[in-house]
Order: structure tokens, then sequence, then C-alpha cells
């Protein structure tokens, strides 16, 4: 069977299956729905940094920017929820081609100016002088579509497209071609590429993603305060859960969350001043021993890991 | 029809400046289809600055390039290689995590290669390779980087292509292996462009040489003449005494 195949069938078709059957079992919805959003953020993180190697510190930036798209479309137009979610999508490619001047950076300055790119967008949507549009520093109050059944199925199908589209750079010549950019621009060059076209379309590829689960988050939750949906932890989760599975893989990302998250919400909760030792611990240690995320403890030992 | 005439690349009065410092500094010479033209000179006399202005990773600050009858100076690095440039590094630069076989995969999904693309088979088997064919590049040895590099180029079909220090490193019997491939290029109707230090091998494969100082063209003919020459020898001299 061809590979890309095999991976739409054993790893997207379980994963997309299990998420919506869950509800069904298990009575933390809410906990589910987080489950899929940081799937979809990893995964977007994973398009980006592991597949062109730029660190996204600012990537709530266009969760954040999907979740007004969403919020504004809602409050000024009445638009339906499902059709909110594209322009949330939207807004956030917008903002990733109003910031394609950052991939002139590289390394920290990226991570750096990136992180200060969503800082920006944060004060300039909080900005009580846009309280007409944005409702600025007060939030958002969206009852008429809260729908939090729906938001999750819709996050659940954002999740499949996403998994879909890292299925597709890990098995074409496109996410080969992205590959060979990260590793040496100079030689993907005379290798025919065309390596600021690759960049900006993975930079808004994984803007997209951000945007899209953003607007389905702001679907989901109904109320929210600029900082909810710019909350740095956005960034810095979706980046540890895909860096401690391992990037520029299908499965990485996936066992990340997995991990990481289940973690989080087993010991997180119940006794938080053990839960920020432990998470501590764990992440020095893997940046420490395994910097490739957990996955290479299967390639060091020659096993291919999809 | 002058040998000129017919040249697939013709560099004039060709300048590049880092700073204030002329790296090239007025460097004209052509190149004519199935040529091996040597590009020899002392360290730092320019030679990789022409290779890499020719090959489009800096643009020029005077002078001209014309390829195939146009203008290439400035010009986007994968836009020559489609037009038909193609080059090795002096220090390979493979994609290190990608194995050999993505390496050559990915210029031959991109390379914009006219005609029937090169097989991978066929250029692992030829370039000596197919051992390591499915390593990431990073196992690779320095000589294997380098036949890398080759075989990437080579993959996007080029009919200039520039050898920027391909056998430095080789062993003798190496060196013998790799000239024969470099003249069964050429016999196909590529131009190649060698940048050696290594005269012997120079000898082998080169029809012509220029010899070049402080980005200047000093001599130009066969390096049998050459070697005769007051200026070259003073240059390669002086070059030797400055170390
Ligand atoms: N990117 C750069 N920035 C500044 N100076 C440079 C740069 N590239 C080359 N130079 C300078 O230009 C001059 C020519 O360098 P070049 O690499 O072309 O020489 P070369 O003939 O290839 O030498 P070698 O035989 O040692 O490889 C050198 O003095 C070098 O230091
Ligand atoms: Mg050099």
């Amino acid at each position: 069977m061809h590979s890309a195949s095999k991976h739409l069938l054993f790893i997207l078709a379980p994963l997309v299956v299990v998420f919506a059957l869950l509800p069904g079992a298990y009575q933390n919805h809410l906990l589910l729905f987080n489950f899929v959003i940081f799937l979809i953020l990893a995964q977007g993180v994973n398009i980006i940094y592991g597949f062109t190697g730029y660190l996204p510190f600012g990537y709530v930036g266009f969760f954040g920017a999907g979740a007004y798209g969403f919020a504004i479309m809602v409050m000024h137009l009445q638009t339906p929820a499902p059709l909110a979610v594209l322009v949330g999508g939207a807004v956030a490619v917008a903002l990733g081609l109003l910031l394609t001047p950052l991939l002139r950076l590289s390394g920290a300055y990226f991570a750096i100016a990136n992180l200060a790119a969503s800082l920006a967008v944060l004060h300039f949507v909080a900005n009580p002088a846009l309280e007409g549009i944005t409702k600025g520093p007060y939030g958002v109050s969206l009852t008429g579509t809260f729908n939090p059944t729906h938001a999750y199925y819709a996050a659940v199908v954002v999740m499949a497209l996403t998994v879909g589209a890292v299925i597709y750079l890990k098995n074409s010549p496109f996410g080969l071609a992205l590959q060979a950019v990260r590793e040496d621009a100079v030689s993907a060059s005379m290798a025919g590429v065309n390596i600021i076209k690759m960049r900006v379309i993975a930079w808004l590829a994984s803007a997209l993603v951000a945007g899209l689960a953003g607007g389905i988050y702001a679907w989901y939750v109904s109320v929210f305060y600029p900082d909810n949906v710019f909350s740095g932890e956005f960034s810095i989760f979706a980046i540890v859960f895909a860096l401690f599975g391992g990037v520029a893989t299908v499965t990485g990302p996936i066992v990340g969350v997995l991990i990481l998250y289940g973690i989080y919400n087993l010991i997180g909760f119940t006794t938080p001043q053990y839960f920020q030792l432990i998470y501590g611990l764990l992440i020095m240690g893997l940046v420490l021993f395994l910097p490739a995320g957990l996955v290479s403890l299967a390639t060091r030992r020659g096993w291919h890991v999809p | 029809m002058s040998p000129e005439q017919n040249s697939i690349l013709k560099v004039s009065k060709l300048v590049k400046r880092f700073g204030g410092f002329h790296a090239l500094d007025g460097l004209s010479f052509h190149v004519v289809p199935g040529e091996i033209l040597g590009l020899v000179g002392p360290n730092g006399s320019g030679k990789t600055t022409a290779i890499n202005v020719i090959s489009g990773l800096y643009a020029p600050d005077g002078g001209e390039v014309v390829f195939d009858g146009a203008s290439s100076g400035g010009v986007a690095s994968h836009r020559l290689v489609h037009r038909g440039i193609n080059r090795t590094f002096q220090v390979p630069k493979p994609f290190l995590s990608l194995t050999v076989r993505e390496n050559i995969q990915v210029a031959l999904a991109y390379g914009g290669a006219t005609g029937t693309p090169p097989s991978i088979a066929e250029l692992l088997e030829k370039y000596r390779l197919k051992e390591v064919a499915d390593r990431p590049a990073a196992d690779l040895n320095s000589a294997q980087q380098k036949m890398l590099d080759l075989t990437r180029a080579l993959a996007t079909r080029p009919r200039l292509l520039l050898l920027d220090e391909l056998a430095a490193g080789l062993n003798p019997a190496e060196l013998d292996w790799i000239a024969g491939r470099i003249k069964a290029l050429a016999a196909t109707g590529m131009a190649i462009i060698v940048v050696e230090h290594l005269m012997g091998f120079i000898e082998q494969i080169t029809d012509r040489v220029i010899v070049l100082n402080a980005g200047k063209e000093i001599f130009e003919g066969t390096l049998a003449t050459a070697v005769r020459e007051p200026q070259v020898i003073e240059v390669f001299l002086g070059g030797e005494h400055a170390h």
C-alpha cells in the first residue's frame, strides 16, 4: 500500500473515529474539545516549525485573530457560525500575509519578532478605542451561536484536515522541498526550489489552521476576553507538545498532545504544586536527552516513524 | 562562427564587491557547449565568487553575465536552475537530515529538467551512492557528500555545470574515475567550468584555462602555455610565499 494511504488509514481514521465517538462515552466534553484544539495547534506548529524551521513563539496571534474574526462576523453581521469560522481562518491568513516580512529573520530573531507581533495584535484588539468593533478589553459574548456540540464536531473536521495536510507534506515532493529549504536554503534553490514561495505557503497554511481553530474556539466558549484567546499559553503548549512528540512527523505532535496534555489534566488540577515540578523536569529532560522528540527513540534504532 | 559567438555563457567585466573589497574586478571569459574550462588562481582570487554570481547566489555589482543569449546577472538561483545552470559547492551542502535518495528527489521534482529527467537509480549507481541511498546525507563522508552535490545538480539536467573543487580530497583512483565522468558529461554537450587547485587534474580534463588573480583574468589558454607565462608563475609563487 502507498504510504500516504497507510497514514490516512492507520493514523488519521482512528484519530477521527475516536474523537467523534468519545463524547458519547466521556462526560467532560470541554476537556475533549481542548484536546482536539491542541491537536490542531500542535500540527499547525509542526507545519511551520517541523517542515520549515521557523519557531512561531507568537503562534497564538493567529488563533486570537481567528477568534475575533469569528466574533466580529457574528456580532455585527449575524453570520452563521460555520461561515464565521471560515472568516476567522481568512483573517488569520491575512495577518500571516501582513507578517511575511518576518520570514526574512531566522532562529531566535524570528521567534521574538513573532511573539512581539502577537502581542501587538492583542493590544490592537483590546484597545478601548475599538470598542465599537471588537468590544475592546471588555470581551465578547456570542449567545446567538452558542452550540458546543456543533463546535466540537467542527473542531474534529478541522483536526482531520490538518492531520491530512501533514500527511500530504510527509508524502509529497512539496513536503520534501519544504524540508530541503529548512535544511539548507541555498542548496534548495539550486535544486530549483523557489524558497520564498515555499516558506510563505507553509506560513500561511499554519496561520489558516490556527485561525480556524480560534474561530471554533470562539464558537465553543462564546464568552471570552482578549487575554483568553491571545494567551501565550496556547503558543507554548502547542510548541512543547509538538516538540515533545517530535516534529516533521505525522505522529509526533499527536503523541505529544495525548501524553503531555493528558498528564497536565491528570495531575494539573488535583495537585498543581507537583504538576509544575513534574512538567518542568519532563521538559528539561526532553530538551537535554531527546532533542528530536519521543519519536527519535524509534528513529535512532533505525525504525521508520510516520 | 567564432567560438565566442557559440558560447553558452559569456561573462563581461564582472564586478562583485564585499564592502569596499573587490572580490571580482572586471572578470571576462566565455564557455562553449561541450567544453571543459578550468578556472584556476591562488586562494582568495575570486573563483568561488565567480561561481556564486553565475549561479545567482549574488547579484553582480557591475558587468554582465549572459547565459544562452539572455542576461542572467541578478536572476534568482532557482530560475537559473530552470534555465539550465547548476553547480556543486566547495564545501558540500546536502540536505543533512534527508536521505540521499530524497536529496536527489527534491532536485528531480523541482529542478525543471527539460526532456527525460535522469533516473535516480542510474545517478546513484554512476556516482557510487547506491549503497547509501537510504541513509541520511549526514552519514556520508565528505567525498560522498561531494558526489551527492553533483548528482543533485545533474538531476536538474544542466547545460552549464559549475564544479567548485569537486576533486579536492579524493584519492588518485577516485580522481581518475571522476575525471572520466566529467569528460563523459562534456561529451554530451554540457559546458563545464572546473575550479580546482590540483594542476594534474586540471591538465587531465580541461580544454582551456582561465587564470584568475585578484578578481581579474590574467591568462587564457591551455594549461601548458599558462605555466610558461611569467605573470602566472609570479602569481602562484607569490601566493605560495604568502603562506
Ligand atoms: N560573502 C563574502 N563576504 C565577504 N567577503 C567575501 C565573501 N565571499 C568571498 N569573500 C572574499 O572574496 C575574496 C574571494 O573569495 P573566493 O571565495 O571567491 O576565493 P577563491 O578563489 O574561491 O579562493 P579559494 O581557492 O580559497 O576557494 C576573498 O578575499 C574572500 O574573503
Ligand atoms: Mg573557492
